[in-house]
């Protein structure tokens, strides 16, 4: 509407129409369903209750985001449309430069600044802000080489979270093999089982390949259960040893971490850690990825989401090239499912529902599938975003003392999703980097990048 | 007198109760252009499809030599010993009725155009050209695990690549190209990058499913001169499923005419333009007619 756009004012009073409208219309929904509230009192007599102060935050909540569509989101999307496509926003060169150093300098120095301004806190904020959000980037980009870059719809990736986590877990108990043994281990047994999963279900495609995926990861996590012997079921599996500095346990022992340097012991340092061996991991795997990338089996992975006819026309084995995206992702899967359990030290088949997969395929998808940054902020996104909705006490105020932010953590993640596929249906980074230049590097628009058919 | 580069024997291929090629036997000379035509649904492609690996036939045989001709004496012998081909350092034999669709491609080095053309749209030009060369580049790179640390051998490899597929580039002038996405060409750059594509593989036969569909008179004339060089310059002999009779005419050393599945005619382009039962099948002339043309051909 590049009429309204050039009357601010007329659009002000759309603006202020339209909240009033929709104002109305909540209030006729909101009445109802969460104005009046029916409690059982203690003779179990069913009581009306009425509530109007949530009822009114929830209909003057509406009435502004439409104020505010109108006002602000509509221009710039109309803006956005009048633009002509394909031509991405410039980036200067400065910060094209800078942008990886700067990025890698603030990620390290990040502890130091958590301790500085949250003082006490800072562990909560390195753990649940840092280390935990570091785990979800390297489940992604695990996942992203198997639907992002091979396109293979997989359902049933935490199932390779699951076998990281309990490797980690019981070889840890029962054979006392250090934290560094274990890591590789993990990614590793987990691939085995990534090709041991593939041989069978790569002749499927499409639909058939995520159903038998999804049932492949239902099924891990129903042996998780029942095998009770070995990994003692709901109850699962606490009491994991810790990954040690060279040796030095992070406890309040004699030969502990802290006393031997002559610090005094705080839970931080191992916190502060477990954050550093996360960040070289996920250094280490994003050098990794966007090299193999680069290499011909990369090639053949994108090649095979763009046509796989056309691949095996070419002499390519595709067996062989999806089995390896298969075993690559169960790789940095077990590796994160190695670290979950270094955090936590306790591991049970709650912690690997079919939830976990959905959420990091919704990372994947809403990150612009085969995009290393695009994922990871979609990770730092949705996760740091669930976290955060467990710091906002304050909306306690204005909703009332029995309101939960994070019961609302479902209703927000599909809000964030509605409004990712309107505004970018391709993910944040939808545009694919060529893995090769002759002459000089262009994007490439994320309308000619299939997704895959399988 | 040259040797055959590929031999398909008494071929059939069912589709449950359809016939779609039926006992055809051809045989194309090594650097030569040799073209299959026929009205729509003449069962053309199904013989391409069966030739790359793509469809397993029903029956028949379809033996590829590459390097010394002798070895098609071994023919006999390899039928028998139900192996899927000799390779030898002079030389090799395949029977690719046996062998899956990719290792066609790799091992007995036959390479194909789709008749709607199958490019990587999403991955540059070069990138398409890259994929081509997975072969070699995947043994450069140690199976990924020296490509991942970046040795020196394999970057050298990759140079070499590139190297290649610029010279493919410059050849169907797609050169200023090379960056921007596959999707993102005309139709006849698709074509042209499709073939490029093919030939980067270093194909022994180049099976080409309609190159010249779409294009204009200009474009099939360019084409024609593309495939003669490619003909000139490079050890590949060439299958060709064309309509446009025009370029088949002027390219190909020898044609073949398929009918129902069924071959029809099968020699020079001057002994097939003249063929009664060419013209017959083409134009769609009444049975009786049919019956009179063959009476009067000798059959």
């Amino acid at each position: 509407m590049p009429a309204a756009a050039s009357a601010p004012p007329l659009r002000v009073v759309r603006a202020l129409r339209d909240g009033a409208l929709t104002a109305l219309i909540a209030f006729g929904l909101f009445l109802p369903l969460i104005g009046f509230n029916t409690v059982q009192n203690i003779r179990n007599e069913l009581v009306l209750e009425t509530r109007w102060l949530l009822l009114f935050a929830m209909v003057a909540t509406v009435a502004v985001l439409r104020f505010l569509y109108i006002l602000v989101v509509e221009p710039a999307l109309a803006e956005r449309a009048a633009r002509p496509p394909g031509e991405p926003h410039p980036i200067s060169p400065t910060l094209k430069r800078w942008r990886m150093p700067g990025l890698l300098a603030f990620l390290v120095l990040y502890p130091l600044i958590a301790v500085l301004i949250a003082g006490p806190a800072a562990g909560k904020v390195v753990d649940n802000f840092g280390i935990q959000i570091m785990i979800y980037v390297l489940l992604a980009w695990g996942l992203n080489i198997v639907v992002g870059l091979a396109g293979l719809l997989d359902l049933g990736y935490v199932a390779f979270y699951a076998i990281g986590a309990y490797t980690c877990a019981l070889l840890g108990m029962h054979f006392g093999l250090s934290f560094w043994v274990l890591l590789p281990l993990a990614g590793i047994l987990a691939a085995f089982w990534g090709i041991l999963l593939g041989f069978p279900v790569l002749r499927l495609r499409g639909d058939y390949l995520a159903v038998v995926t999804l049932a492949f990861g239902e099924i891990i996590r129903l042996v998780l259960i029942n095998w009770v012997p070995v990994t003692k079921g709901y109850a699962g599996i606490s009491g994991i040893p810790r990954p040690t500095f060279f040796g030095l346990p992070f406890l309040d022992v004699p030969n502990g971490f802290a006393a031997r340097l002559g610090l005094p012991f705080s839970p931080l340092h191992r916190l502060l850690f477990l954050y550093y061996i996360m960040l070289i991991t996920v250094v280490i795997a994003a050098v990794m990825i966007s090299r193999l990338r680069r290499l011909p089996v990369g090639r053949s992975w994108e090649a095979l989401r763009e046509d796989e006819i056309a691949c095996r026309s070419l002499g390519i084995n595709t067996t062989n090239a999806k089995l390896a995206a298969f075993a690559m992702g169960a790789f940095f899967g077990g590796i994160a499912g190695a670290l979950f359990t270094a955090r936590q030290g306790f591991i049970s088949p709650e912690s690997v529902n079919f939830s976990e997969s959905a959420l990091i395929l919704a990372i994947v998808v809403l990150g612009g599938m085969g995009s290393l940054p695009g994922v990871a902020i979609a990770a730092v996104v949705i996760i740091g975003g669930t976290e955060l909705l467990r710091e906002l006490g304050f909306l306690k105020l204005v909703f009332g003392s029995e309101f939960d932010p994070t019961q609302y953590r479902m209703l927000l993640f599909g809000f964030a999703m509605v409004v990712i596929i309107v505004w970018k249906p391709r993910g944040l980074v939808g545009t694919r980097e060529p893995s090769v230049v002759l002459k000089e590097r262009k994007t490439i628009d994320a309308s000619l990048v299939r997704e895959g058919h399988g | 007198m040259t040797a055959p580069v590929l031999r398909v024997e008494h071929l059939t291929m069912r589709f449950g109760g359809l016939l779609a090629v039926q006992d055809l036997s051809l045989t194309a000379e090594r650097g030569h252009i040799t073209a299959l035509i026929g009205p729509n649904g003449a069962g053309k492609t199904t013989v391409f499809n069966c030739i790359t690996g793509f469809y397993k036939p029903t029956e028949g045989r379809i033996a590829l030599q590459f390097g010394a001709p002798q070895l098609w004496e071994a023919l006999e012998t390899l039928t028998q010993s139900g192996e899927r081909g000799h390779v030898r350092a002079d030389g090799s034999l395949f029977l690719l009725e046996r062998m899956p669709d990719y290792l066609v491609a790799q091992k007995a080095r036959v390479a194909r155009t789709f008749q709607n053309i199958r490019l990587f749209p999403g991955m540059t030009v070069l990138e398409n050209l890259m994929v081509a060369q997975h072969k070699e580049l995947m043994r450069a790179s140690g199976w990924s695990v020296l490509g991942a640390l970046g040795v020196a051998s394999y970057r050298q490899a990759e140079r070499e690549a590139i190297e290649k597929a610029s010279y493919w580039l410059e050849q169907t002038g797609l050169t200023e190209r090379a960056d921007d996405p596959a999707g993102q060409l005309s139709y006849g750059q698709q074509q042209r990058l499709e073939i490029a594509r093919a030939m980067c593989t270093d194909p022994v036969l180049l099976c080409l499913d309609e190159p010249a569909a779409g294009l204009n008179p200009h474009e099939s004339a360019a084409l024609g001169d593309f495939l003669r060089a490619i003909r000139r310059d490079h050890a590949t002999s060439m299958l060709l499923i064309e309509h446009d009779m025009t370029v088949v005419m002027e390219i190909s050393d020898h044609v073949i005419v398929l009918d129902h599945g069924v071959k029809i005619a099968d020699g020079t382009p001057d002994e097939v333009r003249n063929d009664q039962r060419v013209i017959a099948a083409y134009l769609g002339v009444e049975d009786e007619e049919v019956g009179a043309a063959e009476a009067e051909v000798g059959l």
